[in-house]
């Protein structure tokens, strides 16, 4: 519904306005204080520095986390990728029993909280005897990515129509051309997309990687975790939370733009 | 009759079953080369699945379907010499028109420069010549039912198959459309098979007509033998209107006790009180309303014994209540062959 | 011989891979089979798997001194649940997740009336990013940057000090129940902090549902003779009320699983997240682990199966 001629109630506005601040002011205030000069979190900051960010940088542990976190993630969104998209190619035209059950189980991962997703595969890694390992933390995040991309993929497969894949057909070209030429360029930013989040998802991903990976491999979200213990080292993590949130933020906002054409936008529902 | 492998298109006891559900029943056709053939017939009476199954995207689940003498059971659609024409044409939004017409070149891996030229050839064939590079969002709906011609012919194929094309244009470019169709069809020469549920479209492009009903075919002619004589109740009652006279009504007028088709505009209206025409068939009938069409005149009329008939006036001189008379010739009634 | 109709020269080139698509197009079940086997294999396998072979544990119980499992189904774990410890913790999850959710309603119907309201063009997309990049935003910053807020030495604690206003936050700390010795080891912090992560969550459905209310409703409601007040609550509330629905699935389910927040902010005590957590890890009692994880579980089919009746999986 849109208002054509009449102006916001002030009170609407205060409460908007408030909101919007309250959302927004505390992450801004970890951008703010990772130039903090001071140690302590005094208010005003005494003064402003870079400092933090070449201490951070000099930091070989926390090297070695972002090149984890970079590692699993990347490998994470290239299965999510080709199990997704595969999943929602065969669930988008077929019709068969049980269906619905299988859509739902395309949901769970997401739906349950991240804690029993983490305790069942840990409770499975141990019962199988497989020790901790980039893997075990790979296998929890490819999870919830191939959903992220399934769910992508399969908004942007429903907006293909079936005679166009029967045009193609019909005009000489068999099943794999037809892929290749009519139903790949269509689907491609979808795919863009929903890769993207699942990569900044896993990138940002703890409640589940606390489970699954071992004391060796620590991911960066996980490294921050352990840092928030640590009240004498809060300068270098902030520096680490900014890291993770330009990594996050920036295909969010890559994904936002290459679907937003579209009827279904990415990222509309986590 | 023909002799095999000079058909377009046969079909020999086809049907296409999808559970319970009879699409296409025992159907069997006959498709002469270089005719523009019309399917015919109310929604789910089975004409779009055979056309499916001529293109390919439907396989029957008994009988057997040849396309030029060849057996195309098993043979997918990009093999066939056959194209299509959809009704929601079905164009690929992320190429541009001239890629769009090319396309079925392209994956038969025609050189560049000879599929563009052909491409280019086909659009001014159907006047869009200097649309090539837009993209189809930007086209309206005629224009992108041309461009799905294109594409179609583009391929040179022997069969082209229209389902129900012009379905989404309104009633000027649909006329339009009609005459270049036809037009069009006569230059090739190929064969132009093409389903709708309209009939008058059918009557006025098609060379025959096949009437669909329930996944059978009802009856098999040249527009003017499906319009005039109909072979049953159907057919008389979807082709055109007609007035349906039941057996009882016939043998009351003295003819023959079978079902009769009469049309409405082979009846001649006139006042009772005038002298009555020199026709043979005449009964008396009570005006219960009057459409005014323009160029003629639609009445609806009641006999003494209840029975209600259409006719068709060229004179829109008669207000409901009128008492008239209605003659025909003997010729204009023609007797329904099954009882349906 | 040929099966191919009329086919052109290309056609009889056509080599392995136009068989297979041949083959294919002729059997479409085994492209599905292909297409489905492995994403299917992973998540029923992997996911499923070792989900519900974690939830059957709920049926076992440990031995108490040799701290193994007994493999012999029974009730008695389920029933632990039901003591007066176990059972606070449970209280305590489900106090906070209806605070927290009503609190973030509150909180997220002005503004996404606003913006549904009142935002035009680009300001639309505007408000939209606004929301949607703290949602996508990494959860463990957000709730770092509360640690940094709220924590003794933290900005909050500074900033009344700046401003002289130490007592205050001195008499809030007094406060029974949300009060503590620190803003972050207080209920209150805990609070604070699950509504500050969950508000997008809550933002975006009921900003959904407000949009699909058309103009001409408000106006016919006033045309026909209603307060501003009476066409909030007869037109207005019980259209954005769904959305509502649908974004209180997400603050009351997420709230009801998470063993984060409490533990970075929050006073000692547990909340279910944190007593699965516990359970499974030191205490080494996968059964009652399972069995803490089926409360949430339980109280979210009971919670969707109602917000379905009302209406709240339209305005997902």
């Amino acid at each position: 519904m849109r208002s054509e001629n009449t102006r916001p109630p002030i009170l609407l506005s205060l409460a908007t306005v408030a909101a919007l601040l309250f959302i927004h002011v505390p992450l801004l205030l970890i951008i703010v204080y990772a130039f903090s000069a001071d140690v302590s979190f005094q208010f005003p900051p005494s003064g402003f520095t870079t400092n933090w960010f070449v201490v951070a940088f000099g930091r070989a542990d926390l090297w070695k986390a972002i090149g984890l976190s970079l590692r699993v993630a990347s490998i994470a969104t290239l299965i999510a990728l080709l199990l997704g998209t595969m999943a929602a190619a065969a669930l988008w035209k077929s019709r068969f029993f049980g269906r619905d059950y299988v859509s739902l189980m395309f949901v769970l991962p997401i739906a349950l909280p991240g804690i029993i997703t983490g305790i069942a595969l840990r409770s499975a890694f141990n019962l199988m005897d497989i020790p901790f390992s980039i893997w075990t933390i790979m296998l929890g995040h490819a999870t919830f990515c191939i959903v992220v991309v399934f769910n992508n993929a399969l908004a942007r497969f429903r907006r293909i129509s079936g005679s166009m894949i029967e045009a193609s057909m019909d005009l000489g070209a068999d099943g794999f051309q037809t892929f290749r030429y009519v139903v790949l360029p269509q689907i491609a930013s979808a795919l863009l997309a929903g890769g993207m989040l699942a990569f900044a998802l896993s990138f940002d991903e703890v409640i589940v990687t606390v489970f699954t990976s071992g004391l060796e491999n620590k991911t960066l979200p996980i490294w921050i975790y352990e840092q928030l213990f640590k009240p004498r080292e809060r300068p270098i993590t902030n520096v680490a939370a900014v890291i993770v949130m330009l990594v996050t933020i920036i295909p969010v906002l890559a994904a936002y733009f290459l679907t937003r054409d579209g009827e279904h936008t990415a990222g509309g529902g986590k | 009759m023909t002799v095999s492998g000079s058909n377009a298109v046969s079909f020999k006891g086809v049907a296409r079953h999808f559970g319970t559900v009879r699409a296409v029943d025992n159907v069997n056709l006959d498709i002469a080369e270089g005719e523009f053939f019309a399917m015919l017939g109310p929604s789910g009476s089975g004409k779009t699945t055979c056309l499916r199954l001529i293109a390919g995207f439907e396989q029957p689940t008994a009988g057997g379907i040849s396309i030029f003498g060849f057996e195309a059971q098993g043979v997918p659609p990009y093999r066939r010499s056959v194209n299509t024409v959809f009704q929601d044409y079905a164009l690929f939004p992320h190429m541009s028109v001239l890629d769009n017409v090319a396309y079925g070149l392209m994956v038969k891996g025609v050189a560049r420069n000879v599929r563009y030229k052909k491409a280019n050839e086909t659009l001014n064939l159907v006047a869009l010549g200097s649309y090539g590079e837009r993209k189809p969002a930007q086209l309206s709906g005629g224009q992108r039912q041309r461009v799905a011609l294109a594409r179609a012919l583009v391929n040179e194929p022997r069969v082209l198959l229209l389902d129900e094309p012009l379905g989404a244009l309104d009633l000027k470019l649909r006329e339009q459309m009609q005459v270049e169709l036809k037009t069009l069809q006569r230059q090739l020469g190929i064969t132009f098979v093409f389903v709708t549920h309209d009939q008058g479209e059918a009557l006025s492009m098609a060379d025959r007509v096949a009437i669909f009903n329930h996944g059978q075919i009802v009856q098999v002619g040249t527009p003017e033998e499906v319009y005039n004589r109909p072979r049953n109740r159907f057919v008389a009652d979807f082709v055109g209107s007609s007035n349906v006279l039941s057996p009882a009504f016939c043998k009351s007028l003295g003819l023959q006790e079978k079902w009769a088709s009469l049309r409405p505009e082979n009846m001649v209206v006139t006042h009772s009180t005038a002298s009555k025409p020199k026709l043979q068939q005449t009964i008396e009938g009570q005006v219960v309303s009057v459409h005014y069409q323009g160029a003629a005149t639609r009445l609806h009329i009641v006999t003494q014994r209840g029975n209600t008939l259409t006719a068709v006036s060229s004179k829109n001189v008669y207000v409901a209540g009128d008492v008239i008379n209605l003659s025909w010739r003997d010729s204009s009634l023609h007797y329904l062959d099954d009882a349906l | 011989m040929t099966t191919t109709v009329a086919a052109t020269n290309t056609d009889l080139e056509r080599g392995n891979v136009g068989r297979l698509s041949d083959w294919l197009f002729r059997n479409p079940r085994y492209l599905l089979v292909i297409l489905f086997i492995p994403p299917v294999l992973w998540l029923g396998v992997i996911y499923l798997g070792s989900l519900l072979l974690f939830l059957g544990h709920a049926f076992f119980s440990i031995d108490e001194f040799a701290g193994t499992i007994i493999y012999e189904p029974t009730w008695s774990t389920i029933v632990q649940l039901f003591q007066p410890a176990n059972f606070d913790i449970i209280l305590r999850t489900i106090i906070m997740a209806t605070v927290v959710t009503i609190a973030s309603a509150i909180i997220a119907y002005p503004f996404a009336y606003f913006a549904a309201r009142y935002a035009k063009g680009k300001w639309k997309a505007v408000f939209y990013l606004l929301v949607m990049l703290p949602l996508w935003s990494s959860y463990l910053v957000k709730v770092y940057s509360w640690k940094l807020l709220l924590s003794q030495e933290g900005i909050i604690p500074s900033v009344l000090k700046y401003l002289h206003l130490t007592p205050l936050l001195e008499a809030f700390l007094q406060l029974p129940v949300i009060g503590g010795n620190s803003l972050s080891t207080s209920y209150f912090g805990t609070f604070i902090v699950f509504v500050y992560i969950w508000l997008p969550y809550m933002i975006l459905p009921t900003q959904a549902a407000l949009e699909r209310v058309p103009l001409n409703l408000l106006e016919a409601s006033s045309d026909l003779g209603a307060w501003p007040g009476q066409t909030f609550l007869h037109v207005t509330w019980p259209l954005a009320l769904p959305g509502l629905i649908a974004g209180s699935i997400f603050t009351f389910s997420l709230t009801l699983g998470d063993y984060i927040v409490p533990q970075v902010v929050g006073s000692s005590t547990l909340y279910i997240g944190n007593a699965v957590y516990l359970q499974q890890g030191t205490a080494g009692n996968l059964p009652l682990a399972a069995a803490f994880t089926f409360v949430p579980i339980i109280i979210m089919l009971i919670y969707l199966s109602i917000a379905k009746r009302m209406g709240a999986f339209n305005a997902l």
